[in-house]
């Protein structure tokens, strides 16, 4: 990787020789180890996060393709599944537990493998240093482990889809007693040991990332960066680096029970239970609903943790490609933090219908419906922010604008579900399929993509093409609408999720053709993004060199590094900051850095 | 063959996409940047306006298609189901209002705000009467929601009316088991350690005298039409729930946590065949919480009738407790008990007695 050649050039830090034994004015020695394997360069574990998050991405996109496939035909028979499944696809036809093993495991995979760690593995780690102003994280070995958790966390995943019984099949919420008996369902067996080790692995190495994100924006920011200088990124990537820290160990708190339930004969969550084939099991007095309270207290903020990068990457490229600043940059802090404190007290709305205490599931009800109000603040301020803008229809700047458009779409169900006399009705339907994938999955999906093509120039120093881009984009958004956009109906119709087969229901047997069109757009969706992903490898190598240091002319810190910058970032002093980072179209400019000192006379000054 | 032909034709669209990706990229250094950057620009532009105005319509043709196979096109099946109902018409109204303005203006503003030369950019930081309005309008807006929503919330979950009868509803893999409390109205004590499923399906304490008229069923619930019913649910393994769609109700099924949900059925299940048009109406009891691989094969069935009916068919139930002992049934002669039941009978007896002992 030739991008890579521009090293170290005058006064880089060698954050990673430790004892603050610093090296000046030579060319440090890395190997390919050191350098590509077991990095401390930031931006290096940002790369690897992201390739790791784009091969669970394909294995996830394709578990749904498989499972689509025997939703769209159920009666269609295909020997080549067969071929490749073996028993799992008898006679070419995918089994019940083969279905639910695919559906638990696409879940799983795509929330927390793809749209945490790819995600903000990726960017907090790519653009918190790059953009505060700092040579590295706050502590680059933790950084390393924070990726190799995540590593290992992969393995052990991907090593419980060859375990004879079968990976977990229970749903990715995993609630016991289903997940806590290997009796009541063979998924639950040796897959679900693996799959607790795997997460128990992956909150390991989301905490050591999230610390490290924190510390590093308190306390590394260069000169001048206020925290109200802050681009919202990394506004957004702190708040989502706080729940993660915050909310994580109750989720691992929750797993310990579940492990000691499942193997040391305790009864936190197990009680009265009668297993066909089994008997009655002694465990007495445990509640299934407290692994679901401790579950969703990690849940629920877990949707923002993969929202709020997302919301902050595509207002920091809204405002650049509108050549415009972002409107209410205050509202905008403010309203994310009211999402992130909100986020923690919303938990119990996946729980209306467990038979929780009426009046406390009122409360859920109205902290739920408040969490819109910050919501709607930011959808008009990005709408006001392309208001009498000049704008650059960059690959990055449209997904940016499908994620506004997603994220709307799907936002307004969350009034629907979020009201519980409601959601007794659409609780666990397709409506609610519909509208987590369209405002969490898809758009935070637009979100990364926008992301990756707006910030490939400065991890590779080449650009994306730009047309393969175009077709990604409006193929994708098309394509998501047509997917998801149908289901609220089939929702509305009062069909149940995780079924594998609904021909048996005369409730729900009228929608075979919609399944079948949907599951077409959802294989040509999961092509297209093939093609975006040899987009990415190909530019890698081949794509169009970047020559200047600003392509996008944005005024944020990272853009003043080389155009391939070292271990370090800049070469020389950590350039200083003047003034926010959004003054784009100020007095007649078409932008002004952040690096550049306020003028005597400049108007209104942030 | 055919998937390798399906293989071979994406391979070649992917190649020529490809192709074509390149050249323009090597156009675009011919043209000069700047030049084609404009015109993707515009192309964008324009796709954006295309996409607003192909995307509404796909939203009415979509409705068009598929509103008629919805739940919305009959009415609810139950009186608070009809409330549901409107709450959701209610809520539509807001949000699709909201989702028909904001669309139009982030498309319509993306068409418009493309990048020209005459436009000096309008540098726009901020404007605290503007945050404030769409601060306080979505706020009242959700209020109102939520007080219609609590008002029903409240309703939903609290007791139901005095006349309502109760029918306890179980959930195992993977199927439903009934119970009606029989003449006494009150169920007799369970515990699951007595669970048998050829005798003693819910684990009745057969000790205890309330439990000896509990009629017990699986497949068919029956309920009266305009009688409120409460259910009482449990499981007897992992969780369930019992999703009845026509009634718009829904209730967790969770092992050791008795949940109950109340409702009044309207339409009696022969009234629905008419109202929907469809012969083969039923009112199913479809399970909305995974609970293993049969998760989906889950099914149950409710028949609404009249009172009558209903007396007419609950007289021919013969309680669970006199199936199971037919020598203790009361309208029997003695003679008929044979010995073999007897003996069958002994041991669940005592272990119901070991159990009672234990708690």
């Amino acid at each position: 990787m030739s991008n890579e050649a521009v090293v170290h050039a005058h006064g880089a830090v060698a954050t990673h020789e430790g004892h603050g034994d610093h090296h000046h004015e030579h060319h440090h020695h890395e190997t390919f180890i050191t350098k590509y394997v077991f990095s401390q360069d930031h931006k290096m574990i940002a790369k690897q996060f992201l390739i790791t998050g784009m091969v669970w991405a394909v294995l996830g996109g394709l578990m749904s393709v498989l499972f689509r496939l025997q939703l769209g035909y159920p009666d269609a028979t295909f020997p080549w599944l067969e071929d490749i499944l073996g028993k799992w696809a008898k006679g070419g036809r995918i089994t019940q537990e083969a279905y639910y093993a695919l559906v638990t495991t696409h879940g799983t995979v795509l929330v927390f493998f793809v749209l945490t760690a790819g995600l903000s593995g990726t960017f907090a780690n790519f653009l918190i240093p790059l953009q505060v102003g700092a040579r590295d994280m706050a502590s680059p070995f933790m950084n390393m482990l924070s990726y190799w958790f995540f590593f290992a966390a992969s393995i052990v995943m991907l090593s419980s889809m060859f375990v004879e019984t079968g990976p977990f099949s229970g749903g990715w919420t995993a609630y016991p007693p289903l997940s806590a008996l290997g009796d009541a369902s063979p998924g639950s067996k040796t897959g679900m040991d693996m799959w607790l080790i795997s997460m128990a692995l992956f909150v390991v190495s989301s905490l050591l990332g999230g610390l490290n994100y924190i510390a590093t924006v308190l306390n590394m920011r260069t000169k001048g960066m206020s925290m109200t200088r802050l681009p919202l990124t990394i506004w957004a990537l702190f708040f989502t680096a706080v729940l993660g820290v915050l909310s994580f160990p109750v989720l691992f708190s929750g797993f310990i029970l579940l492990i000691f339930d499942r193997n040391f004969g305790t009864s936190f969550y197990l009680s009265d239970i009668f297993i066909n084939g089994v008997g009655a099991l002694p465990n007495e007095g445990g509640s299934a609903i407290l692994y679901q309270h401790l579950f969703w207290f990690l849940g629920h903020p877990e949707v923002y943790i993969i929202l709020l990068p997302a919301m902050g990457m595509v207002s920091e490229i809204l405002s650049v490609n509108s050549r415009k600043p972002i409107f209410g940059y205050m509202a905008m802090i403010g309203s994310l933090f009211a999402i992130a404190i909100l986020a923690f007290l919303v938990w119990a709305h996946h729980m209306f219908v467990t038979g929780l205490n009426p009046f406390l599931g009122s409360i859920f009800v109205l902290l739920t419906l408040l969490i819109a109000v910050p919501s709607a603040i930011k959808v008009f301020n990005w709408l006001t922010t392309l208001w009498r803008g000049n704008i650059r229809f960059t690959p990055g700047m449209l997904f940016a604008i499908g994620f506004v458009s997603l994220f709307i779409s799907g936002g307004l169900t969350g009034i629907w579900l979020g009201n519980s006399a409601l959601d007794i009705h659409l609780h666990d339907t397709y409506f609610v399929i519909a509208h987590f994938h369209i405002v969490m999955g898809v758009a935070s999906m637009f979100g990364m993509f926008a992301g990756i093509y707006h910030w490939f120039p400065k991890m590779y120093g080449k650009y994306l093409n730009n047309t393969m881009g175009y077709i990604h984009f409006w193929v994708t958004l098309a394509g998501a609408y047509l997917i998801f956009w149908p289901m609220h109906y089939e929702g509305l119709a009062g069909m149940p999720r995780r079924y594998y087969d609904y021909s048996i229901w005369e409730s729900f047997k009228q929608f075979v053709e919609l399944n079948r069109f949907i599951s077409t757009v959802a294989m040509i969706v999961f092509a297209v993004q093939l093609l975006f992903l040899f987009n990415f490898f190909y530019s890698i190598f081949k794509g169009r060199k970047v020559t200047s240091l600003n392509p996008w002319g944005a005024t944020t810190l990272e853009w003043t590094t080389p155009i391939n910058p070292g271990h370090g970032n800049w070469v020389g002093e950590i350039p200083e900051v003047h003034r926010w980072a959004y003054d784009y179209g100020k007095d007649g400019k078409e932008f002004i850095a952040q690096t550049t000192p306020v003028g005597a006379d400049e108007s209104e000054h942030h | 063959m055919t998937m390798f032909l399906t293989i071979a034709v994406i391979v070649l669209i992917f190649v020529v996409i490809f192709q074509i990706a390149k050249a323009s990229e090597y156009v675009s250094v011919l043209k000069g940047e700047e030049v084609s950057r404009k015109q993707n620009n515009k192309i964008n532009g324009f796709l954006m306006i295309g996409f607003l105005v192909l995307g509404l319509f796909g939203v009415w043709y979509c409705n068009e298609l598929y509103y008629g196979k919805t739940l919305l096109v009959h009415d609810a099946a139950s009186v608070e189901g009809a409330r549901v109902d409107s709450m959701l018409w209610v809520t539509l109204a807001v949000t699709g209002i909201v989702f028909i303005l904001t669309q139009i203006v982030l498309f319509w503003f993306a068409y418009k705000y493309q990048e020209s030369e005459n436009r000096k950019v309008f540098f726009f930081p901020h404007n605290n009467k503007l945050e404030v309005i769409w601060t306080v309008i979505p706020a009242i807006a959700l209020t109102v929601l939520v007080v219609i929503g609590l008002r029903n919330w409240f309703l939903f979950t609290g007791e139901p009316p005095q006349n309502a009868m109760v029918v306890e509803v179980t959930g195992k893999q993977f199927g439903w088991i009934y119970r009606y409390p029989g003449k006494d109205g009150s169920f007799g004590k369970k515990y699951y350690k007595n669970i048998d499923n050829a005798s003693n399906s819910l684990g009745l304490i057969w000790d205890d005298k309330l439990g000896h008229d509990d009629v017990v069923m699986e497949q068919t619930m029956y309920l009266v039409k305009g009688k409120p019913v409460k259910l009482i649910i449990g499981s007897r393994d992992v969780i369930h729930d019992v999703g009845l769609v026509h009634f718009r109700m829904k209730m967790d099924a969770v092992p050791g946590i008795p949940t109950t949900m109340w409702f009044t059925p309207k339409y009696t299940t022969k009234e629905m065949k008419e109202i929907t048009g469809n012969p083969n109406f039923q009112y199913e009891i479809s399970c909305d919480q995974m609970c293993g691989n049969g998760h989906y094969s889950m099914k149950g069935v409710i028949e609404v009738v009249d009172q009558e009916e209903f007396d007419a068919w609950m007289v021919k139930q013969k309680p669970y407790y006199v199936q199971q002992f037919p020598e203790k049934d009361p309208a029997a002669p003695k003679a008929v008990a044979d010995t073999a039941a007897k003996t069958a009978s002994v041991k669940p007896v005592e272990a119901a007695k070991k159990a009672v002992a234990k708690m």
